[in-house]
């Protein structure tokens, strides 16, 4: 009798090892307390198994990753921002930009910083030089409250192995009004360890965006970020994120935003490419009065599959978490996306709002969403929804009785889906832009 | 040349289902006249009205309808509103995320691709200023261009929205389906008075509507009662006072009584 049984093998592990650590540190002439951290990091990192069975996890297969192809760290091959698609670098609004940081297959190839802001003591730079120049800092708030080694197999490796990053720091009682654009592109296949720490001090303010990107290849990469946003007290944070990674990228990363008393946290996720994602995206509501509103919109085809596990922790009373994540799959694509509410014991007045909205335009395709609260208190007001739809003919039809084709009726319908997410990125060009990547896509 | 629309011997069922709902209808509507088309609720009226515009929901089982002498079954619901063809739906859908000025550009610009591939569609100033030209004589906020189509609409803006969109595409042979209905007083003189001015030697329009109310307002040459999926009655303006007065009843026993010989 034949036994079928689903994942009979394990998932390799990466073959990096504490050398590589060690050689890494040594290359960017780091302090001892962060080569210890490493060192911390990367023990903790064998000691835990590669994610398989667990609830968060059991539902992502990534064992068709070729360690082999993508665990090197991809060598910086003297390339400059001249290789970086031009859409990529366009500015975000017309006038003025905050700063501008780009990094080819991780290394910095641009940076510049508005000198209005470089004279409020905004700080915007590599992580690397970050190492050097604001040690202090870095000590106190690198993946110590946000995102920290204990977060899962891939936090572990990620903190005991980035090997760039940014660091954004606002001072309080500022306004950093120009928006700061990062871009991370990847030249050849490989592994990138890139993270971003945004720490605003209290009472400030910032807009940014970071987008990911990467030249197409066959070979295989892996992406294993760690994204830490830090709002203090009356802080104000829009953040954007853009991923776009080639079709044979997988990514692992954690992202946490942590809001401080009466601050707000706006954040937009867009994933779009890779071939697979397993994003844990969650947001720490540590201050009372403390606002976050998280969105995402994601859209797959062929043989991508996005993975989305995001959580809403309300860790303080009257706090407001507000989370809606609009999705399209076609061909045999895959996505997931599992949510949380969460909320310590005694939290009084919470309000905690999760949607997950599903477009499903291909019969193979295949949609998952799996909402959840775990609520200790109850002066609450949490909710959870997740809607499926597929491409309706009625409506179809309405667009064409006023003289539109079909397929335009149908881009249309599909734009129209996404269009509350998109009118969540404040830049107008962006916006653009976005409609047509999701437009090829349909099309595509 | 004025247009003529011809509705023949028409049957019709819903789409995999043999019960008809459209039983021979015939009917000619030509660029000038308004027709006025009444019946009981359920006799068929938006089916009529649908099959005309092409909604795949439904299957024409037998008959023909032609504009100008051409086979409209043939046509897909797009080409046909570029043939000149308007519904003004009783019961309009919401489109998310679709403002109503982005869909009514795509609609010019599908019209102007249609006869010209190389078009670049209509340029956005003179998109605009034609919108606020048509919204202004509807009485329609010029807010209404930003919202997304229907979504949220009152039962009377979705009538409006409707209006506008006829206003704006200028068909040559309009069906308004029920579109008094929900409106209240003043409303229904505003849409009404749009339909008079796009009606005349440009425009024909086959007015649907359960009530006479409306006919106050838009004065049709032709009356016509729908019943039981087909046209059982036609007349002058006159029939309608009759129908006021009598109600449908009248149409019942007569129409029964036509069925025994
Ligand atoms: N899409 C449909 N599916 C099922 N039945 C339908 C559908 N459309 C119309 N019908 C039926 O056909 C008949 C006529 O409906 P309709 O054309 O809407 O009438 P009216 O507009 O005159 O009120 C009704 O019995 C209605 O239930
Ligand atoms: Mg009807």
């Amino acid at each position: 009798m034949a036994v079928v049984r689903r994942r009979s093998s394990l998932p390799q592990a990466p073959s990096f090892t504490r050398a590589d650590v060690e050689a890494l540190s040594g290359e960017i002439q780091e302090p001892n307390w962060l080569l210890e951290r490493r060192l911390e990091a990367w023990d903790r990192y064998l000691q835990t198994p590669m994610p398989y069975m667990e609830e968060e996890w059991r539902r992502t297969d990534y064992r068709h990753i070729r360690w082999q192809e993508a665990d090197r760290l991809i060598p910086a091959n003297g390339a400059t921002a001249a290789v970086v698609p031009s859409k990529n670098l366009e500015p975000l609004t017309g006038d003025e930009q905050g700063g501008l940081l780009v990094f080819v297959d991780g290394k910095v190839v641009q940076l510049e910083l508005a000198n209005s802001l470089a004279q409020k003591g905004v700080i915007f730079t590599d992580l690397r030089s970050a190492v050097r120049d604001h040690q202090d800092l870095l000590k106190a708030h690198l993946m110590t409250r946000a995102v920290t080694p204990a977060d899962g197999k891939f936090a572990a490796l990620h903190a005991a192995l980035w090997n760039h990053g940014v660091f954004v720091y606002v001072p309080r009682d500022t306004v950093a009004e120009l928006p700061l654009h990062v871009v991370c592109y990847n030249t050849s296949a490989g592994a990138a360890l890139g993270h971003v720490l945004v720490l605003l001090e209290d009472n400030a303010q910032a807009t940014m965006q970071v987008e990911y990107a990467s030249r197409r290849s066959d070979e295989q990469s892996a992406y294993i970020g760690a994204t830490e946003l830090i709002v203090g007290a009356g802080s104000n944070l829009r953040y954007v994120s853009l991923q776009d990674w080639n079709r044979e990228t997988f990514e692992f990363s954690h992202q946490r935003g942590v809001v401080g008393r009466d601050a707000q946290l706006d954040w937009v996720n867009g994933v779009m490419g890779s071939r697979l994602t397993k994003a844990f995206i969650e947001v720490d509501a540590v201050g009372a009065g403390a606002n976050a509103r998280v969105s995402g919109f994601f859209f797959a085809d062929r043989d991508q599959f996005f993975d989305l596990d995001t959580q809403q922790n309300h860790n303080a009373p009257l706090t407001n978490t507000d989370l809606l994540f609009k999705g399209a799959a076609r061909d045999n694509a895959r996505t997931l996306w599992q949510g949380m509410i969460k909320s310590l014991p005694q939290m009084q007045r919470i309000d905690g709002y999760q949607v997950c909205r599903n477009l499903m335009l291909s019969d193979k395709a295949r949609m998952d969403s799996i909402p959840g609260l775990e609520i200790e208190a109850d002066d609450v007001a949490c909710s959870h929804a997740a809607t499926f739809g597929t491409l309706e003919e009625e409506p179809i039809y309405y667009l064409m009785s006023r003289g539109i084709t079909r397929p335009q009726a149908q881009l249309m319908i599909i734009e129209g889906f996404f269009d509350e997410l998109l009118q969540r990125v404040p830049f107008e060009r962006v916006r653009q832009r976005l409609m047509n990547e999701i437009e090829a896509k349909i099309i595509g | 040349m004025a247009a003529t629309l011809e509705i023949q011997n028409l049957h019709a069922s819903v789409e995999g289902d043999e019960s008809l709902i459209l039983s021979g209808v015939d009917l000619t509507v030509r660029q000038g006249e308004i027709h006025a088309l009444m019946g009981p609720n359920g006799s068929g009226k938006s089916t009529l009205a649908n099959v005309l515009m092409g909604n795949p929901a439904y299957e024409v089982q037998e008959g023909a309808i032609l504009l100008d002498g051409e086979d409209v079954l043939e046509m897909e619901p797009d080409e046909r509103s570029r043939a000149g063809l308007f519904l003004a739906f009783q019961y309009p859908v919401a489109i998310p995320g679709v403002t109503v000025a982005n869909f009514l550009r795509h609609a010019i610009n599908a019209r102007m691709k249609a006869e010209d591939p190389d078009s670049k569609g209509i340029p956005i100033p003179k998109f605009a200023r034609m919108m606020r030209e048509k919204m202004t004589q509807l009485h329609i906020d010029h807010a209404f261009a930003g919202r997304y189509l229907n979504e949220g609409f009152s039962g009377g803006e979705k009538k409006r929205a409707e209006v506008l969109q006829m206003a704006v595409l200028e068909p040559r042979i309009a069906v308004l389906d029920e579109t008094d209905s929900g409106l209240d007083i003043d409303a229904l003189r505003i849409v009404a008075d749009g339909v008079n001015s796009l009606t005349g030697p440009n425009m024909a329009a086959l007015v649907i509507t359960h009530y006479q109310r409306m006919l106050n307002y838009i004065k049709p040459d032709f009356v016509h009662v729908m019943y039981d999926g087909r046209i059982v009655e036609s007349g002058g303006p006159a029939l309608a006072l009759e129908l006021e007065e009598k109600g449908y009843e009248w149409i019942r026993e007569k129409h029964l009584a036509q069925l025994e010989f």
